[in-house]
């Protein structure tokens, strides 16, 4: 019953963590999501054997968010959590994949589990973008980017209305949740009947809510659409933002960076 | 089950978002055009009350596992096809960008396998059907529960697909499928049974809303046959384009640029770094024309791209096994280097930002004093 509060909470500290005002905020939201979207494409565009040439796209991640001044360790924690059906389909790859891909001495490391360190790479590298696309930007605002970037007004008009909503409706079906756990002892009373009256109830509630926000926004005058308080254009800093950032993805993507620096190093190349 | 960015190829990825954009703007013009706007707030909360819905558990009655409410069989029944689309792909975006279900790429598929299958497949074809004019309580059970199966049956097939066509994952698509149609029939069920209860719930305490519901967007054949027609045009075209991108040359990104510069590859110097590297290169790779194409890339994309044949490949290059070690090596230190820098550069961004801030508010402070 702890978990519906500690999810609410987690949503709200990711949300709030936009409030910031940081150069990297105050961009406009266009520039970011842009920059994003190129970023996770050159990511998982390398093929299933990529390892090293990830690493050099981790300098995105961690300039955003050294720039913004965001929790390393909060977002480290919400990575962590990854998506269980990634492991659940990566940890298939070192059973059916046991080619000898390369020899590290005496130790022969099968293709599988380079894909799925692979795999796990990009779960960090595309999962934690998204987090920090939202922890600079707001998702207030990505969704008024999406809009500007071509996106149906219907669409973000829902896209507000679900955001603005899900605070109240977590908090009321946590409380009716919480309710019924203490009115059942154990387990016993937990089970089909009751969830369906309770889920019924919330949405009958839910359904009379709409109803008297829709009175009440009809008498506030709405036409159909929201108005955004901040307003940004999309200037100098947004273009270099954007060509800086795209321009280096491009070039990572290109040019096998880990390799050159490496036999810089060990001078292994005859 | 949720898609995610880290399974998925750019190609496949970049189709099936193009897809849904369509269908999403499909979707809106449809609402904008059809529906009065009161639906519109009705969406909205609805879709936050599948949020709320899902966060409470109930005892699955036979395994004492716990489950919840999916959703999108329930919006769909609630709402109808298009508005319910619209939420479930508003669901399904903020649990991209908080939850990081999926992932921003895997976005595209995530709407479509929960979507589309439930709204445009499931609820005409089969909900709908079966309700008929007269919805009974038990014709409506039978309905949610058997439209409920088929929806996450083809869903969890759409992932199997999507994972398989991506080749990121090395799962054979027999096993995935054995996998995850069980599973999924299973989930099915439970799905099924729960979404009946909730509505035959609200049918018996507000008959309205469920009369409202099926009366207020009559959809004919016609409509929903449109839509799929719509869609599959779409799927063949951008499937044909991004096909034909993917077989002109292996890698569409780099397509793109030389495109883009009119050059092949940027001239790196012909001696020093690069030229040992592109002799090294052709001793280790059995496929020159690629290393003629690249000088500048070395092993490892070369193991890419020979991937189906690798003990060709190591049959072939056992002489060059040495500096075939040698490259892995320098990748893998060149790798961790890289990492060591970024998280270099990222403190000393860090430490810069916190002393600009403590020089700021010192500043502040200083101005406050009389």
């Amino acid at each position: 019953m702890a978990s519906i509060h500690k999810a609410v909470l987690d949503l709200k500290s990711l949300d709030l963590l936009a409030n910031g005002n940081s150069s990297v905020h105050r961009l406009d939201a266009r520039a970011k999501v842009l920059v994003s979207l190129v970023f996770i494409l050159c990511v998982v565009s390398y093929g299933r054997y990529e390892l090293a040439v990830l690493f050099p796209f981790f300098i995105f991640p961690i300039v955003m968010i050294s720039m913004a001044g965001l929790p390393p360790l909060f977002i480290l924690k919400k990575i962590l959590l990854l998506c269980p059906f990634v492991l659940a389909v990566g940890i298939f790859n070192p059973v059916f994949d046991r080619q000898i891909l390369l020899h590290l001495g005496p130790l022969g490391i099968s293709g599988g589990w380079v894909s799925f360190a692979s795999i796990l790479t990009r779960s960090i590298l595309t999962v934690g973008t998204g987090f920090i696309l939202v922890g600079v930007t707001g998702f207030t605002a990505v969704c008024q980017a999406l809009e500007k970037l071509g996106m149906p007004r219907v669409f973000a008009v829902q896209l507000l209305f679900l955001y603005r909503y899900i605070f109240v409706l977590t908090e009321e079906s946590g409380r009716a949740s919480r309710a019924r756990e203490l009115r059942s002892c154990g387990k016993k009373g937990l089970g089909i009947h009751s969830f369906s009256s309770l889920v019924g109830h919330l949405l009958l509630r839910t359904w009379q809510r709409a109803e008297r926000i829709h009175m009440a926004m009809l008498a506030r005058g709405f036409t159909g659409e929201f108005h955004a308080s901040r307003q940004s254009g999309f200037g100098m800093p947004e273009i270099r933002f954007a060509l800086i950032w795209s321009t280096l993805f491009i070039f990572l993507r290109l040019q096998n960076v880990p390799q050159l620096l490496g036999s810089l190093i060990t001078g292994l190349n005859p | 089950m949720h898609m995610a960015d880290a399974l998925l190829s750019p190609t496949v990825g970049g189709t099936m978002w193009a897809v849904s954009a369509g269908t999403i703007a499909f979707c809106s013009r449809k609402i904008r055009r059809d529906t009065d706007d009161s639906k519109i707030p009705l969406m909205g909360v609805l879709g936050a009350f599948i949020f709320a819905a899902q966060m409470i558990n109930f005892t699955i009655p036979v395994t004492g596992s716990s489950g919840h409410l999916g959703g999108g069989m329930i919006l769909a029944i609630l709402l109808g096809p298009y508005a319910a689309f619209l939420t479930i792909a508003s669901v399904l975006m903020v649990q991209a960008l908080f939850f990081a279900d999926g992932g921003l790429l895997a976005l595209g598929c995530n709407i479509f396998n929960l979507g589309f299958f439930p709204a445009f497949i499931a609820y005409p074809f089969i909900y709908k059907k079966m309700i008929g004019s007269q919805p009974s309580v038990t014709r409506l059970t039978v309905a949610s529960i058997i439209a409920a199966i088929v929806g996450l049956q083809l869903g969890a097939f759409g992932v199997v697909l999507e994972t398989i066509f991506s080749g990121i994952s090395s799962l054979p698509f027999p096993t995935f499928v054995a996998v995850m149609q069980p599973i999924h029939l299973a989930i099915g069920i439970i799905e099924g049974l729960v979404t009946a209860s909730v509505v035959s719930f609200v049918y018996k305490a507000r008959p309205e809303i469920m009369q409202s519901a099926m009366e207020s967007h009559p959809i004919g054949s016609y409509s929903v046959r449109s839509v799929a027609l719509a869609f599959l045009v779409a799927a063949i075209i951008t499937g044909g384009i991004v096909s034909w991108f993917a077989s002109t040359n292996p890698d569409g990104l780099e397509w793109a640029i030389t495109k883009v510069t009119g050059k092949e590859e940027l001239d790196g110097p012909k001696q020093g770094l690069h030229a040992a590297l592109s002799t090294l290169q052709e001793r280790v790779s059995f496929l020159p024309n690629y290393a003629f194409k690249k000088p500048a890339e070395a092993t490892n994309v070369v193991i890419e791209h020979t991937q189906p044949l690798p003990s060709v490949q190591t049959g072939q290059k056992a002489g060059a096994a040495t500096s075939h070690f040698e490259t892995t090596v320098a990748g893998l230190v060149g790798g961790a280097s890289t990492l060591v820098i970024a998280f270099l550069i990222g403190a000393i961004l860090k430490r810069r930002g916190q002393t600009e801030y403590a020089k700021k508010r010192s500043e502040q402070t200083g101005n406050c004093k009389p």
